[in-house]
């Protein structure tokens, strides 16, 4: 098999690590080798934070190359930019279209050209799928599932190595029980959600 | 914590750190003693994690050079020890460590030292390997998680046959890379493991005499080092034999280095036999002498500094062979920063087109076209998070201090981030305590000005007591701010002497910050809880009028470890939009929302202001900055 390349991109502290982790544990259980890479340290205090996750055979390095990338999952508007240039030209993306603004656009030293950047994804056709994801996981009980709602819509993307029950199963061994309720709920808004992405216009 | 499960297949996803601590619990570890630092942290986290089912003490030690000089000590009575840490930790441990190379070992010590290029968490970029030269130690650098388990067992056994600290070195890419290992728990030990006895003898006590024996000795164990790696075939060719061998270079490389030289050829299409450095120092050069033999020229890919490139030139120079060694000397490859594929691919491929204008390399795709059209998205810098009561701290002085033009020294640890805007509350960065001899260090050239050190509870007691007796007996003028969160935040949560608890929670004596600040000799301190502005602003304010060293203790919980208050709102009715919470505090969940299509029309200059409620921690603070009495708790239903 041709390796799988996917980046998440997403802020400090919006769990991109979990959901990297549930995917190489979904990948691990489907027979695959798997090697992660994450950003751990200090730009998880709202930095901008960027997992690697390679699935296939005889794998190498962790970290994925430029244009390699099958899949980019941002849990944030501005920071799929971050990751795009990982993504190769037939890859998809699912983007969360939930800005977050740093202190320092409010500060003047720097912009955030959300309409600019709505229009790039825009203009990128239907290998972009670009939904609300954080209202979502509000509406399943905590804006802190937001990575499950990333996770339940990319499993309905057309070829992925994991099937939706697989990720499903990797994110309750590796959740806390307490966790499961509101994170399946959030899982099941995102398969809606990745299906039909207007279901959630983005709202600013 | 643990992101892994038990899963029934005998793989396992197993991060880099976790593989080094299975690794020595399987080597059969007794003492581990640790602080932590990014990315070295999860080595004893997970230790600690199994301690007791296999009979492992270990500890967050208060620094570094009390973590090794444990482990030495557990060594020499005949355990197998382990200390860990990351590569600046070992500016902090490198005086016991230069002694001990010479006195060596008794039971396998293991140094676990992360070096973080790039660097993505640390205050430089340096190479342990270096280090280890400095000290003629060996070091190990493992290229994957699955491989630095199997190197954390032999870095026992070396320094048991040897009788010498060996120093295992993961790179953030080998620390924080989950593989899938084949791997179960070694089995728990059936009966407790019984006490050992150090043995006197005078070799364990440095003198003059016994240190130049001693020295001579370490020379001589030089070439057993190197030796022990091409035995062992930490040092090798990849692959083993091969009839690849139709190029006429070589590639030598170690460390996570390896991984993209072997992704590079394969997407350039060349097949080529590899040395693969596993023991990087002292270099086994002679080996490496040999797999050149008939090649024309040798490109050495390192990520950091060009340690195999020297070695190897010297070496090569030594036997009069006069190829072509190029790597970073010659500047084929960068001096600075991380590698990765592309960086490596890029170079091999000028390298190849320039040494083998014969191959034909296939051109490939680095991104995708069309790059330049993507708008450029914000600059995104870490920041202390919504709610941090370090911000209140640091907001606290600014305040206070208007117009006096104060001097604030800085620390290593989350509110390393207080340097950020809009607080710019950091004016100087060195190193773990170096913020309070600093700011006593400038009342002896600038005794006008206020200067005020801030640093972590953790940092206080890695190394902020000794400069704070330092302050006080040398009668300096200052104020020292314990940022007291109640953990250590940074590198996530461990726990350290002020919290009454050390391990997996276990009870531990419970040593007051206040209190040795008295014992220092500190005669004005105060705890302060910096969620209460205006008494945290009154409290600076007399801790720097006061005509000696003041201490003030900003107790409060990391937002991490408390629990969510209720969030707040603005009242649209009230708020000015004055921007003061904004540009003055800059709590992370306020944020000015764009202008609406009505405001423009009404000749606003400025959008709403609001608070992302799923980010508002709930500390109030905001409420307290905003004049206008616009920002409130939500009211509950
Ligand atoms: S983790 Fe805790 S100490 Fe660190 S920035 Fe956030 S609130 Fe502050
Ligand atoms: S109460 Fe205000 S300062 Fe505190 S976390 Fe919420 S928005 Fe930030």
């Amino acid at each position: 098999m041709k390796t799988f390349n996917l980046v998440i991109t997403g802020v400090g502290g919006q769990g991109g690590v979990l959901a990297s982790r549930v995917f190489a544990e979904a990948a691990l259980a489907a027979g695959y080798e798997v090697r992660t890479s994450e950003t751990i340290g200090m730009a998880q205090r709202e930095g901008s934070v960027i997992s690697h996750v390679r699935i296939g055979e005889k794998l190498q390095g962790a970290l994925i190359p430029e244009g390699t990338a099958d899949l980019l999952v941002s849990l944030e508007l501005s920071e799929s930019l971050k990751g795009w240039s990982k993504l190769s030209p037939q890859g998809q993306a699912v983007i969360n279209g939930r800005t977050i603004i740093p202190p320092a656009v409010g500060l003047g030293l720097t912009q955030y050209p959300e309409e600019e950047i709505v229009a790039f994804l825009q203009s990128q056709g239907t290998r972009v799928r670009l939904f609300d994801a954080t209202s979502a996981a509000i509406e399943a009980g905590t804006a802190r599932a937001t990575n499950m709602v990333m996770l339940g819509a990319l499993s309905t993307l057309p070829n992925m190595p994991v099937s939706a029950d697989m990720l499903w199963q990797a994110a309750e061994r590796i959740l806390p029980p307490r966790l499961h309720e509101v994170n399946r709920k959030a899982f099941l808004a995102g398969q809606a959600l990745g299906a039909c992405p207007q279901a959630a216009p983005l709202v600013s | 914590m643990s992101l892994t499960t038990e899963t029934p297949s005998p793989r396992q996803l197993l991060m880099g750190n976790e593989a080094i601590a299975w690794g020595a619990i399987e080597a059969g570890v007794r003492v581990v003693a640790a602080y932590p630092g990014t990315p070295s942290t999860e080595v004893t986290e997970h230790i600690i994690q199994h301690a007791a089912d296999y009979g492992i003490y270990a500890e967050w030690s208060v620094n570094e050079k009390v973590a090794l000089e444990t482990a030495i000590a557990a060594s020499w009575a005949g355990a197998r020890a382990m200390a860990c840490m990351k590569q600046v930790g070992l500016n902090v441990a490198s005086d016991p460590l230069m002694t001990l190379a010479y006195l060596g070992t008794k039971g396998g010590l293991v140094l676990v030292v992360a070096d973080d290029p790039g660097p993505h968490s640390s205050q430089t970029e340096q190479d342990t390997r270096l280090f280890a030269r400095f000290a003629k130690l060996p070091v190990l650098d493992p290229s994957t998680p699955a491989e630095a388990r199997e190197m954390t067992k032999l870095a026992f056994e070396l320094s048991e046959s040897l009788k010498v600290p060996v120093i295992l070195r993961p790179t953030t890419r080998t620390a924080h890379v989950c593989q899938d290992v084949e791997f179960s728990p070694p089995p728990r030990p059936a009966v407790p493991l019984p006490p050992l006895h150090f043995e006197r003898d005078p070799n364990w006590a440095i003198l003059p005499t016994l240190s130049a024996k001693k020295h001579r000795w370490l020379n001589a164990c030089q070439k057993d080092m190197g030796r022990w790696f091409v035995e062992k075939k930490l040092n090798r060719v990849v692959p083993e034999c091969s009839d690849a061998d139709t190029v006429s270079v070589g590639i030598v490389t170690g460390g996570v280095s390896y991984n993209y030289v072997q992704e590079a050829l394969a997407n350039l299409g060349v097949s080529l036999p590899v040395y693969k450095v596993g023991g990087p120092t002292p270099l086994p050069a002679e080996d490496v002498l040999d797999y050149l033999q008939g090649k024309h020229a040798v490109f050495i890919v390192e990520e950091q500094e060009p340690v195999i490139e020297e070695q190897l030139t010297v070496a090569a120079f030594h036997r009069g062979i006069q190829i072509p060694i190029v790597g970073k000397l010659s500047g084929h490859l960068p001096r600075e920063g991380e590698f990765n594929t592309n960086t490596v691919q890029a170079a091999l491929r000028r390298y190849f087109a320039e040494v083998l204008p014969e191959l034909s390399l296939p051109e490939v795709p680095t991104a995708q076209a069309g790059l330049t059209d993507i708008p450029a998205p914000p600059l995104r810098t870490p920041i202390l998070c919504a709610g941090c009561p370090h911000r209140n701290s640091f907001y606290a002085f600014k305040k206070s201090l208007k117009g006096q033009d104060a001097l604030f020294t800085g620390d290593i640890g989350c509110y390393t981030l207080g340097v950020m805007p809009p607080l710019r509350a950091a004016d100087t960065i060195v190193c773990m305590g170096a913020s309070v001899a600093m700011a006593a260090g400038f009342d002896r050239v600038e005794p006008a000005r206020p200067h005020i050190a801030f640093l972590g509870d953790s940092t206080f007691f890695h190394s902020g007591i000794p400069p704070l007796i330092n302050a006080v007996y040398n009668q300096a003028r200052m104020t020292l701010v314990v940022l007291d969160n109640r953990t250590t935040a940074m590198t996530g949560h461990q726990p350290h002497p002020g919290l009454g608890w050390k391990g997996k929670q276990e009870p531990a004596p419970y040593i007051d910050i206040a209190a040795i600040a008295q014992a220092c000799g500190v005669e004005w301190i105060r705890t302060v809880d910096p969620y209460d502005l205006p008494s945290m602003i009154a409290a600076a304010k007399e801790a720097v009028e006061y005509p000696g060293v003041s201490v003030i203790i900003a107790r409060r919980d990391c937002i991490s470890i408390a629990k969510r208050q209720i969030p707040h709102r603005i009242d649209d009715a009230a708020c000015r939009r004055c921007g003061l919470c904004i540009r003055q505090f800059g709590c992370p969940a306020l944020f000015e929302a764009p202008l609406t299509e009505e405001e423009r029309q009404e000749g606003r200059k400025s959008g709403a202001v609001r608070i992302a409620r799923e980010k508002c921690f709930g500390c109030g603070a905001c409420a307290q900055v905003c004049p206008w009495d616009a920002i409130s708790p939500e009211v509950q239903r």
